[in-house]
């Protein structure tokens, strides 16, 4: 039980609280709101396996970008600002089920194949900016640019279908 | 650190993802739970990368593209909940049930 | 000339066809082809007669092979001798002065064209059965007159009498027709071969065979022939018009049955059984509609009922070996039944009605219908020197030289009977001709034209005339008719002469007598209550709808109901079942995207578990 299993369990905990209280929460700007916690956590958790520019990423765009672009999606679509009673849908026994069962299948899965794992951070490279930049742009310069024509395309699409019709 | 925990955790996530998206109401909390199963996959892949201790890091750059992919998705998804909501007055996905199949009318006819 | 015989059928037949696509086309009407065909069989039967005279035994056959079937080769062709010119010649007379009549009786009716073919291809067909060689080709024959006959009866098919009785004739006959099928399967079987001629020759052994096969070939002698109990069917048959109950129900369809009795009747003089049972057949028919005649009112009917007693005579004369006899009665009976038809069809043109209560007085405004009639009528009696008395003396003698249980039984129902028929007919001729005129004072009471009188008096001729052939030597019916070995020669003796007079002046007398006292009154109404079983012809018809017709509608009816409910509610259950199940389905379906998403997730699931417990086993 070393410092880095500690701290990456209290962290894990926060990140699935925070998840839990995203899908329950009865506000939407409340689950958004938790929705950031949940990320700030995982960006810890990043930061425990020396994933550093993936933490930082994370941070950025996600809780940055994503997150804030929900909030606006909800102001747009005239979100209900209070507490709302039918914000989950009466599929919610079905879909409680599926999550457990999910949840249940995987994590035997991963914790029968993995049990005596052991990721040595101490002696592992870590992720910063330098390493992941080399990699990236020696290595993986074609999926860069893919990503980068993906990110065109679902801007155009995205002016595209909001676009009102003159 | 034990891999298994790791591993463990984004399984959960992933669980709880599923159950968001399957039972939230509202367009963009489903969204959200999405957002939760794409996070999920991504601390896989990190933990992977840090246990193989992958000189490439190829485990962390494709977490990099997935966050893109993530927000392109978002970007667009968000752009056609918008635009059925100017359609249709509603956010919720149980009212959109455009898909259902109906039963045929059954029409009065002169027959037999 | 004999070899020319095939032209007797193939004439009228060709006359019906032209008539049916080309009758309205050709100058004249539809009545030419008719007329022409039934005209030139007529002169090619008298040939035919001619060139048989003297040697009425000797037969001229000419047959063409047709095809093989089974072992054998069906041959057609036809086979020509005393027997077949006679008829033939009988035949043809009746159709063409039906014809001529119906030129008159007809006219007016819009489907008259159709009428006349169907006649034409009804006296072709019965032509067919009189020539044919081979058994087969009778039997084609025989159909096609069953036929005709439902085709014509139905004429007036607007009409629900019409329609029904078309029916009852063409179901009856059938039962008839069917034993008759198989009757000539066997008897053809059982005597190696299906010409006519081989089966006379040598019917085959003796035996339980050979005596089902006549009985069966009886059945259809007792269907065509309307003996009891298949006799329900000509009464009604009067729905059709006159002229055809004039050809179809007194001289030719029904006389088919017995001519095939007497053309086989080798067969039948080997199986003694099946003579015994046209017997006791001819017996209770001979009696039992003579007395419903007497109680029916319908003029028609009287004659029809007349007919089925008559053709009992000539069955009965069949069947105790008096063929020449009984083939003597159904020349006379054609010759005054028809004139009776036809006349019948003279007064009710005239007076609009069928029933006899409606009539009377009818001989100072129609003197050729009533003099016509009379001599019909005294023929029908048996009156000498009329030629129903000789024919029915020859039957009656014939019965007594038989003797035995047979021939005695037929000699006393057959005096019983000329009894009823003169009342019946006495009782006929003072209800319609004598008297005051009991009808609507608005008719106008006038004699019928030249067209329909001119055949009246030829058959009263030929009611007289035929009379003669009774003479020996010269004029002897043995110049035409061959009778064959073990069957009795006409032969008629003073006696019996005098004795069946003496019955037919007793009855006519006392129904006068009856009818004087008060003449706008129904003679026969001095039976009583005994008039009702009569009146309903003893409840046979009433029998049958009860035991056969009524239960065979409720089968089809059932049949109806087991179809509609059963099979074809299968078949539309089969196809609403499967609409059902895709409607169950179809609410998998409901537009809910996260209820697919559910399915789909724990599908996979499911898979995944079930894989890997499978895998890990």
């Amino acid at each position: 039980m070393t410092l880095a299993d500690v701290v990456f369990g209290l962290l894990g905990i926060v990140c699935l609280a925070a998840a839990i209280l995203v899908v329950t929460a009865r506000h939407v700007i409340h689950a958004a709101l938790w929705l950031v916690v949940c990320f700030g956590a995982l960006a810890g958790c990043y930061l425990v396996l020396t994933a550093e520019l993936v933490a930082w990423v994370q941070v950025l765009i996600y809780i940055g970008a994503v997150v804030v672009l929900m909030l606006f999606g909800a102001m747009l679509t005239r979100a209900p600002v209070g507490a709302v009673q039918e914000l989950d849908s009466g599929n919610r026994p079905v879909a409680a089920v599926a999550g457990l069962a999910t949840a249940g299948v995987l994590g035997t899965l991963v914790v029968a194949a993995f049990r005596g794992a052991y990721v040595d951070i101490h002696h592992t490279s870590i992720g910063d900016g330098k390493v992941i930049g080399t990699s990236l742009f020696r290595f993986f310069v074609l999926p860069f640019e893919v990503a980068s024509v993906l990110l065109l395309a679902a801007l155009v699409g995205a002016i595209v279908l909001t676009r009102r019709e003159a | 650190m034990h891999l298994s925990m790791a591993l463990l955790l984004s399984a959960l996530l992933f669980g709880v993802g599923v159950y968001g998206v399957l039972a939230r109401r509202n367009a963009i909390a489903l969204l959200m739970a999405v957002e939760l199963m794409l996070n999920a996959a991504n601390l896989d892949l990190v933990a992977f990368d840090a246990w193989f201790k992958d000189t490439l890091h190829a485990g962390q750059v494709f977490a990099l593209f997935v966050v893109v992919v993530a927000a392109a998705e978002v970007g667009v998804g968000l752009a056609i909940v918008l635009a059925v909501f100017r359609l249709r007055e509603t956010v919720a996905v149980d009212e959109l049930r455009q898909l259902a199949d109906v039963d045929p009318v059954v029409r009065v006819d002169a027959d037999s | 000339m004999t070899h020319a015989a095939w032209l007797l059928p193939a004439l009228p037949a060709l006359a019906a066809v032209l008539g049916l696509f080309a009758g309205t086309r050709v100058a004249g009407g539809p009545a030419v082809p008719a007329l022409a065909g039934t005209g030139v069989a007529f002169v090619v039967s008298l040939l035919l007669l001619g060139a048989v005279e003297g040697s009425p035994a000797t037969v001229h056959e000419s047959a063409v092979a047709w095809t093989p079937i089974g072992g054998q080769t069906l041959h057609v062709g036809t086979r020509v001798d005393g027997l077949v010119a006679v008829v033939a010649v009988m035949v043809c007379v009746v159709a063409l002065l039906v014809q001529v009549y119906s030129t008159a009786y007809m006219a007016g009716d819009p489907r008259y064209s159709v009428y006349a073919a169907e006649v034409s291809l009804f006296t072709a067909a019965m032509l067919l059965v009189v020539v044919a060689s081979n058994l087969f080709e009778l039997l084609v024959g025989w159909e096609l007159m069953g036929l005709c006959s439902y085709l014509l009866v139905g004429h007036y098919w607007q009409t629900e009498g019409a329609r029904a009785a078309a029916v009852k004739a063409f179901v009856t006959t059938r039962f008839g027709d069917a034993a008759f099928l198989i009757g000539i399967f066997v008897v053809g079987g059982h005597a190696g071969s299906f010409e006519i001629g081989d089966v006379v020759r040598s019917p085959g052994s003796h035996g339980a065979v050979l005596t089902a096969g006549a009985v069966l070939l009886l059945g259809g002698v007792i269907g065509k022939s309307a003996q009891f109990p298949l006799h329900v069917w000509l009464p009604d048959a009067m729905a059709g018009p006159t002229p055809i109950s004039a050809l179809i129900h007194a001289a030719t369809m029904v006389a088919a049955g017995i001519f095939v009795v007497a053309r086989l009747y080798p067969v039948f003089l080997a199986a003694p059984v099946a003579l015994t049972v046209l017997g006791i057949i001819a017996c209770i028919t001979m009696l039992g509609a003579a007395l419903v005649a007497l109680a029916e009112d319908d003029l028609k009917r009287v004659l029809a009922w007349s007919t089925v007693s008559q053709l009992a005579y000539m069955a009965a004369g069949l069947a105790v070996r008096g063929w020449t006899a009984g083939i003597y009665h159904l020349l006379t009976h054609a010759a005054f039944k028809a004139l009776l038809f036809l006349a019948a069809g003279s007064v009710l043109r005239t007076v609009g009605t069928n029933l006899m209560s409606e009539m009377g007085g009818l001989r100072r405004a129609m003197p050729v219908t009533f003099v016509t009639a009379l001599v019909g009528a005294a023929a029908l009696a048996g009156l000498p020197p009329f030629a129903g008395a000789f024919s029915k003396d020859g039957i009656l003698d014939a019965a007594h030289e038989r003797g035995g249980a047979l021939g005695t039984a037929v000699y006393a129902v057959g005096l019983a009977t000329v009894l009823v028929t003169a009342a019946y007919v006495t009782r006929m001729v003072v209800r319609t001709f004598l008297g005051d005129y009991r009808g609507n004072a608005q008719t106008r009471l006038h004699e019928s034209p030249l067209v329909m009188t001119a055949p009246l008096v030829l058959l009263a001729t030929a009611a007289v005339g035929l009379g003669l052939p009774v003479l020996p030597d010269g004029w002897g019916v043995a110049r035409w008719l061959d009778a064959p070995l073990g069957t009795t020669e006409l032969h008629v003796a003073a006696g019996g002469v005098a004795l069946s007079t003496g019955l037919v002046l007793l009855a006519g007398a006392a129904v006068y007598a009856l009818w004087r006292r008060n003449p706008a009154a129904d003679p026969v109404a001095v039976l009583g209550r005994a008039r009702r079983p009569l009146a309903a012809a003893f409840g046979v018809d009433a029998f049958y709808d009860r035991a056969i017709v009524r239960p065979l509608h409720a089968l089809a009816r059932g049949v109806l109901r087991v179809d509609d409910g059963g099979l074809d509610a299968a078949v539309e259950g089969s196809g609403a079942t499967a609409s059902g199940l895709g409607g169950g389905l179809r609410r998998l379906q409901n537009g809910n995207v996260q209820a697919y998403a559910s399915g789909l997730v724990i599908a996979v699931l499911a898979l995944v578990i079930g894989v890997s417990l499978a895998v890990a086993r």
